[in-house]
């Protein structure tokens, strides 16, 4: 099962990074009197209702898919470790605090907290990934916390610091590499849900405006045809299910093989 | 056990107000004429003065925050400036559409989820249990969306066996059952996929207790001991992941309920975002954040009703 | 030999695993005489539970039967087909275990469980089943038995559960009880009374025990016969009296003599056997207690001992044992 997850990863990364070069057509080049072609040799998946060719728009679609899901996870991370460190190292109230902040934006389900910053923001590239950072940030920084918790209790740290060590050094050299590791396994088990999450904005016409490809615009404009033109939509959710298929096996996988040591942190 | 109740709804209180200052302030952080910001550049100056005057925006933050809640507390969401109508009666509503699409969808995932997971616990590393087990991962990771509208693509495009658009004509019970059909499916699929893994993981810890062994030491039938020994004790975990799980049924219910263009909170949300009519926006926002903090302490009573030994702590 | 509710002959049997196979249990030969109370003492790791779990059949997955036979009152166990063993199990043959803080189901009540017990009796009504569970507690020592059917183990102190698991298993009046250790995680005053207990509710019974325990004094107290295990060995076994007045393996009188009761003479240390008990992935052929012996001769390393009689009643299986015959 982690095989096929590697293997369709790799697939997704690779039409990512180079989809500049390996798209057969210009994604954006609209050529009406080419439109509503069903899938053939020429066009593999067929055109949409400007001549574009779908195929093309799902491997550049893949671009903003990845690039999407991986800065803004890399963001909320930062952001979340940072607060993570803070609320476990630092005075009891601003603990307190920051949870209840998390907490609070836990409380909004994830898709409605997104349409109410578009709603107050404007639909544009920014909001999408100011949405995702906020939506995923409490989430590491829980874990940091709790992980940073159980460990400045731990007998370890506290015999080092019985030796004088600073917090600051405490943090950086012994409770951030502990913490490090599984926090990533986890977080690379979310690029499958924010890749849906901008996928679903962007269909409900609150994430990437067009005309970039995103998949999620690439469904809502097949969702419209769907009768004239089922082939858009059926291309518009492949990707989608390759991604988190993919990633979500491989994730499964990883955590399978590192179990006992995610237990400990987790 | 009163006590205990009081406890929990007070702390969901409390994240609830958090949650509801916070889009306050949210909202008084973005630069610009308030007014514009919540209706959109569409709303005419008509509007964008009686939304001023009725929210008191020239007011200073105090007086604002301090109508907000008072209001929140008389029930007052609002008022949505393009149709007049208070934003409660249009939230009171449409929740009821959404609130059987949950129980629809979350039902059938139980009905089926649960039993598999038994059986996965039970019959270890059988065919069943493995395939299973793909599958799960499989449904949960594949986005709701995509879900439902493939669906509609097989089951009304191509066969044309089921309705797509709406929730049937009102009175019509066969008709409205008709209507849940895909929209129930699809948002229950993932969950299938989920209550399995769940129920799998909490029988397999609980099977492995020293108690289930006493049970077959004294013969009692293997299909009593799975259900009133082990899946008792297992179920009481998964009701505790499941409230947890809620915001996702919630944010998965928003999507069918625009593909499918059912009434529902998140059908109201949705078509107001896109007309960028705030107050109808938060209206909607702030209801399904109370629903889904209630989830969590009616989950926790569920299991002190079910668990004698919470009782007892109590 | 008739007159034994239990009668287990050559029986050995093998966990597999992925380093190899564990052989936890080899020829065991032992037999509880109806009406009797049959000890089986030895340490930890010395395949007691084992032996209990293979009679009751309640082993795992990857335990695997290599020989013998367990004949419980004319049947063979390890033959009959799973319906007819789980309707033995609670009825003819009962089990309590050792730790009553894991062994009850905590969100059942005293009483539903009591009764599920006697669901075989599609004649009694919930009525009589409950009566019938309360006389059951009474009979144990609880007092207000009626009210404390409706309550929780978790309610309950160690000593209480552990009692409750004896009326529970007498419920059905078995002809034999297996009593795993019954009385290893309770104080010493609690087992004084669980011992007497389970000595006045045999007679009720009319039935036989099987008591496994590492407690010499325990053993002492209550056995009519005492079976010695070692590394899942039988080493020794005879009446209680032989045991403990005229122990004849070496592993036995190492036993009696590390005993805390017993000492007499004030020295600094616990005595203690020395070395530790053998990995059982390897048998080696010879005798399994020969490298902890302080009396092994080269015969011991070499050649396993037979089991030999060594009184009237007394069997032992060492080279060394006075005038060996088979």
């Amino acid at each position: 099962m982690g095989l096929m997850g590697l293997i369709l990863v790799l697939v997704v990364v690779f039409c990512g990074i180079f989809s500049q070069w390996i798209t057969p057509y210009d994604p954006f080049k609209i050529i009406v009197p080419d439109r509503f072609q069903a899938p053939s040799l020429v066009h593999f998946m067929g055109t949409d209702n400007l001549g574009r060719d779908v195929f093309s728009r799902v491997i550049a679609g893949s671009r903003i898919a990845l690039s999407v899901g991986v800065s803004t996870i890399a963001t909320a991370l930062v952001i979340g470790l940072a607060l993570g460190l803070v609320a476990g190292y630092g005075p009891r109230w601003l603990d307190n605090f920051l949870l209840l902040i998390f907490d609070s934006i836990y409380s909004f389900p994830t898709v409605i907290l997104g349409l109410t910053v578009v709603t107050l923001l404007g639909a544009s590239v920014a909001t999408l990934m100011f949405v995702v950072v906020v939506i995923q940030t409490p989430a590491y920084a829980r874990l940091t916390r709790t992980a940073t918790l159980s460990l400045k209790n731990s007998e370890y740290i506290q015999a080092i610091e019985s030796l004088g060590a600073s917090n600051l050094r405490i943090i950086a050299l012994h409770i951030l590499p502990n913490v490090v590791g599984p926090l990533l396994i986890i977080a690379s088990m979310d690029i499958p849900s924010v890749v849906a999450l901008e996928a679903g904005l962007t269909y409900l016409g609150m994430g990437i405006p067009p005309p970039a490809p995103s998949w999620g615009r690439i469904l809502q404009e097949g969702f419209g045809l769907i009768r004239v033109a089922p082939w858009i939509v059926v291309a518009g959710g492949i990707p989608l299910i390759i991604t988190t298929l993919g990633f979500t096996f491989l994730g499964e996988s990883l955590r399978d093989m590192l179990d006992p040591k995610l237990r400990r942190i987790v | 056990m009163l006590f205990y109740a009081i406890q929990r709804i007070g702390l969901s209180i409390l994240i609830l107000i958090t949650s509801m200052a916070m889009l306050f302030t949210a909202l008084k952080l973005i630069p610009g004429d308030p007014a514009t910001i919540m209706l959109g550049s569409r709303a005419n100056a008509e509007m964008k003065a009686r939304i001023t005057e009725q929210l008191g925006l020239n007011d200073p933050v105090i007086v604002q925050l301090g109508t907000f809640f008072g209001r929140l507390l008389q029930g007052n969401l609002g008022t949505d400036m393009w149709s007049q109508r208070p934003v409660s009666q249009m939230v009171l509503e449409n929740l009821p559409y959404t609130l059987v699409l949950i129980g629809v969808g979350l039902g059938w995932a139980a009905l089926i989820g649960i039993p598999l997971g038994c059986y996965s616990a039970i019959r270890r590393n059988s065919f069943i249990d493995k395939f299973t087990g793909v599958i799960s991962v499989g449904t949960i990771s594949i986005p709701s969306f995509v879900v439902a509208i493939y669906a509609i693509l097989l089951f009304a495009i191509a066969l044309d066996w089921l309705p797509v658009i709406g929730a049937g004509e009102p009175g019509d019970w066969n008709d409205q059952v008709l209507h849940l059909i895909m929209p129930g499916f699809a948002l229950g699929l993932g969950w299938v996929g989920y209550l399995s893994r769940i129920v799998r993981a909490s029988m397999l810890e609980v099977m492995g207790e020293n108690h289930i062994r006493t049970a077959r030491a004294f013969g009692l039938p293997e299909f009593r001991i799975v259900i009133s020994y082990a899946l008792r004790i297992a179920i009481l975990p998964t009701i505790t992941l499941l409230a947890i799980a809620i915001g996702g049924l919630l944010s998965s219910a928003v999507f069918i309920e625009a593909i499918f263009a059912r009434p529902g909170i998140g059908k109201l949300i949705v078509d107001a975002a896109n007309m960028r009519n705030f107050p109808v926006v938060q209206g909607g926002v702030l209801s399904t954040v109370a629903l889904f903090a209630l989830t969590m302490p009616i989950a926790d009573l569920l299991v002190a009703w079910l668990d004698p030994r919470v009782r007892a702590t109590l | 030999m008739t007159g034994d509710v239990l009668d287990i002959r050559n029986l050995s049997l093998r966990f597999e695993s992925q380093q190899g196979a564990v052989h936890a249990l080899r020829n065991i030969d032992m037999a509880v005489p109806r009406g009797e109370i049959v000890g089986v003492v030895g340490e930890s790791g010395s395949g007691k539970s084992t032996l209990a779990l293979t009679i009751m059949r309640l082993l795992s997955g990857n335990a695997v039967i290599s020989s013998g036979a367990i004949d419980f009152c004319g049947a063979d166990l390890l033959k009959l087909p799973e319906d007819d063993m789980r309707a033995i199990r609670g009825t003819r043959i009962s089990m309590v275990f050792q730790d009553p803080m894991t062994s009850l189901n905590p969100v059942r009540s005293i009483g539903a469980q009591m009764a599920d017990i006697q669901y075989r009796d599609r004649t009694a009504s919930a009525a009589q089943k409950r009566r019938k569970s309360a006389k059951a507690l009474q009979r144990v020592g609880i007092p207000d038995a009626d009210v404390q059917l409706d309550r929780y183990p978790f309610q309950f102190s160690g000593g209480m559960r552990q009692r409750i698991a004896i009326a529970m298993s007498l419920l059905q009046k078995p002809e034999l009880l297996i009593a795993d250790e019954v009385t290893t995680a309770l104080d010493v005053t609690l087992e004084a009374q669980i011992l007497h207990l389970l000595r006045e509710l045999r007679k009720d019974i009319n039935g036989s025990i099987l008591f496994i325990s590492h407690n010499l004094g325990a053993i002492a107290e209550i056995c009519d016969r005492v079976v010695v295990l070692y590394a899942g060995e039988v080493v020794e076994s005879a009446p209680v009296g032989d045991i403990f007045n005229r122990p004849q393996h070496p592993y036995t009188k190492a036993l009696i003599a590390c005993d805390p009761a017993r000492i007499e003479k004030v020295t600094r240390e616990l005595p203690v056997i020395a070395g530790d008990v053998p990995n059982l992935h390897r048998i080696p052929e010879a005798c399994i207690f020969a490298p902890r012996c302080a009396v092994a001769i080269d015969r011991c390393h070499t050649t396993r001992p037979a089991d030999v009689l060594a009184g009237r009643e007394h069997r032992a299986r060492c080279h060394l044992v006075a005038g060996a015959r088979p």
